[in-house]
């Protein structure tokens, strides 16, 4: 009786659980995207249409107007030159810290996995306590610290601060990826007449993109999103994007320009937003790259 | 003058000694199999000779030149590894030429070594290609490509078969035995848990238990005059039988005893004074055991049939022992069946039931 048997592909029925499940996820969505939804079509509204107080509709006549002057005219206390500034404070900030970050982290990560360094074990265990340690207890002291070295304030303050921050995890990050790579790839680069260097440039550095992009999107996402750091350390001429932002949406004198607020809060959240769309590919591969060996 | 000498070398991890005081003299052009169960220490011990875990004791010779103290890539070895260890971001030829290169040899040099080592393992045409777009048997001809090109005096392997199924490591195993004839004064370490590499391409073999030596021997010796009862049961397959009992004294010579079962030992060459009277171990192997009518020993009743192609395994019991006996694929013999076993007292080996020490 094969006949009366199962056979080939189970046939798909729209269950009550399916149902529950995407009226989950459609839920959960329009969450998430309801306030970005917002932001964008009031930035494209002028000032009369906000007033009507009818937040969900779409802008009758759209206009760039507020993005324009949110980018170079509107007031961050007494200065108004608009958010560019804080975007090209937030760069300067963000590229050394992010290459300085990664790259110390890569190599500290290196030799801890594969280098045996006496105590490396220890080490290990101070910097993921470091990690773990809420960031305001360092204010302070860190505030001491480089004003008697004479740099408080200023670019090299607040990169230096980021770098800091950043390599308990980048450690961390590239230690465990480097622990799943076979030791005996180590030993014949060693055989083969490798140094400290060679080995990291030439065979370690290569197989490690994918973690390279992951703690690319981390550093840059988290140092461009850094609001207490830069406040406390970048010093007034070199403010980030952050607290520009803030400054502006809290220095307004008479009538709110809520259509400036959300385009400033749009162009200030525009980096790491393209930093997911573009590699956010990546970054789950270099997520689950972890898991199987290269 | 050997080409490789190991002196007196402990190694240690931390706090625990792993070696203490292992000395191992390797002559030029010879093949030296590091053989023995996972833990035995083999590895560590081929790892120390590479410079790749520091010694924390004694010295270690290659090619007369105490290098102790000097890095891997001033050892004058190459080295072979189970996992491939090819670099994967690199073609087969970068792969190949990367010792060379990190040591500034020049271009022409490099080419003509490449095609030359290409060329002997047959994998001239893969140079350009990725180690992840070749199959297992592939990848590890590379890494042997690679060993190659460095014109080491010394080769080490480290399990460099055991990652490839069971066609694959005939094919490399021959080949590696090949390569060794070719090259002549090359010497090679190989380490290995497989009896039958060590068996086949050994010149010598290193049996290893607990990070102690058991015995070194040509696999002949090995075979046939295990060091003591670990030796005996690791080599050989089907594994040797062991039959627990007495040594006797009767008439003029000495006898095995165990229950009913009486073996002469006329002709058995004991290595000290016999302990007379003692528990001891007699130690056969499956092969030295015959099937015949008028055997010596009688009342076997063949429990299991095992065929295996070329040769038949039969388990046989009288109740108190069983015995493994191996017959010819021909045999017709089947389960149930009464037979009578005879041996012959210089074929088998005799240990010290307290020490496990040949006798």
């Amino acid at each position: 009786m094969s006949a009366s048997l199962p056979s080939g592909p189970r046939p798909r029925r729209l269950t009550p659980g399916r149902i529950g499940l995407y009226a989950f996820l459609l839920t959960a969505a329009v969450f998430f995207l309801l306030p970005l939804w917002i932001m964008l079509i009031t930035s494209l509204k002028p000032m009369e249409e906000i007033r009507l107080g009818n937040i969900l509709a779409l802008p009758m006549a759209p206009t760039l107007e507020a993005w324009g002057k949110a980018w170079s005219s509107a007031c961050t206390g007494l200065d108004c030159n608009g958010i560019s500034v804080g975007f090209w404070n937030s760069v300067r900030i963000l590229v050394p810290s992010v290459i300085l970050s990664i790259a110390l982290g890569a190599v500290n990560g290196y030799a801890l996995s594969f280098w045996r360094v006496k105590g490396a074990n220890v080490l290990f265990g101070v910097l993921l306590v470091g990690a773990f340690i809420p960031y305001q207890v360092f204010l302070y002291p860190l505030v001491r610290i480089f004003s008697q070295m004479g740099i408080y304030n200023s670019l090299t303050c607040i990169v230096l601060v980021h770098v800091i921050f950043g390599l308990p995890t980048m450690t961390l990050l590239f230690r465990n990826y480097y622990a799943g790579i076979p030791i005996e790839l180590f030993k014949a680069a060693r055989i083969d007449g490798g140094g400290f260097w060679t080995i990291f440039l030439r065979v370690m550095l290569p197989m490690s993109v994918p973690m390279l992009v992951v703690a690319t999107i981390l550093q840059v996402t988290g140092i461009w999103n850094d609001f207490i750091f830069g406040l406390t350390f970048a010093g007034r001429e070199n403010l980030p994007m952050t607290v520009q932002l803030n400054n502006i949406v809290h220095s307004t004198q008479g009538e709110r320009a809520y259509n400036v607020d959300m385009a400033a809060t749009m162009l200030a959240a525009l980096v790491p937003l393209a930093v997911y769309f573009v590699s956010g590919r990546w970054f789950v591969r270099g997520i689950a790259a972890g898991a199987v060996k290269g | 003058m050997s080409a490789v000498s190991i002196r007196d070398v402990s190694v240690a991890f931390e706090a625990v000694r792993v070696f203490d005081g292992l000395s191992l003299d390797i002559e030029e052009g010879e093949f030296v199999v590091l053989l023995g169960p996972s833990g035995c220490g083999k590895s560590t011990l081929l790892n120390a000779v590479a410079g790749l875990i520091d010694v924390a004791d004694g010295q270690i010779f290659i090619g007369g030149r105490n290098v102790t103290w000097e890095e891997p890539k001033d050892r004058g070895i190459a080295m072979v590894f189970q996992s491939y260890a090819l670099y994967p971001r690199m073609s087969v030829r970068e792969n190949m030429s990367f010792g060379l290169r990190m040591a500034k040899t020049p271009k022409a040099e490099i080419g003509r070594r490449v095609a030359q080592a290409a060329e002997l393992l047959q994998i001239g045409h893969l140079l350009d290609r990725r180690p992840d777009q070749l199959s297992g048997g592939q990848r590890q001809r590379v890494a042997i490509g690679r060993a190659l090109v460095r014109d080491a005096a010394v080769f080490l392997f480290d399990e460099p078969l055991s990652n490839l199924d069971a066609m694959l490591r005939n094919e490399l195993r021959v080949e590696i035995k090949r390569l060794h004839a070719r090259l002549g004064k090359a010497t090679m370490i190989y380490v290995t848990h497989d009896q039958i590499e060590a068996m086949t391409l050994a010149d010598r073999i290193v049996v290893m238990r607990d990070q102690k030596v058991q015995q070194i021997g040509s696999p002949a010796e090995i075979y046939g005059r295990p060091a003591n009862l670990f030796v005996a049961g690791f080599i050989g397959a089907p594994q040797m039988n062991f039959l627990n009992g007495r040594l006797e004294a009767e008439g003029g010579g000495l006898s095995f005893v165990a229950g009913t079962l009486r073996l002469p030992l006329a002709g058995y060459a004991f290595n000290g004074a016999p302990p007379v009277g003692e528990e001891v171990v007699l130690g056969v192997r499956p092969e030295h055991l015959a099937l015949a009518e008028a055997g010596l020993w009688q009342g076997f009743g063949v429990d299991i049939v095992e065929p295996m192609g070329a040769d038949t395994v039969l388990w046989c019991s009288d109740g108190t022992h069983t015995l493994q006996v191996r017959t010819t694929g021909t045999s017709r013999i089947t389960r149930g069946e009464r037979v009578g076993l005879g041996l012959d007292p210089e074929q088998v080996s005799l240990f010290a039931a307290d020490t496990g020490e040949r006798l």
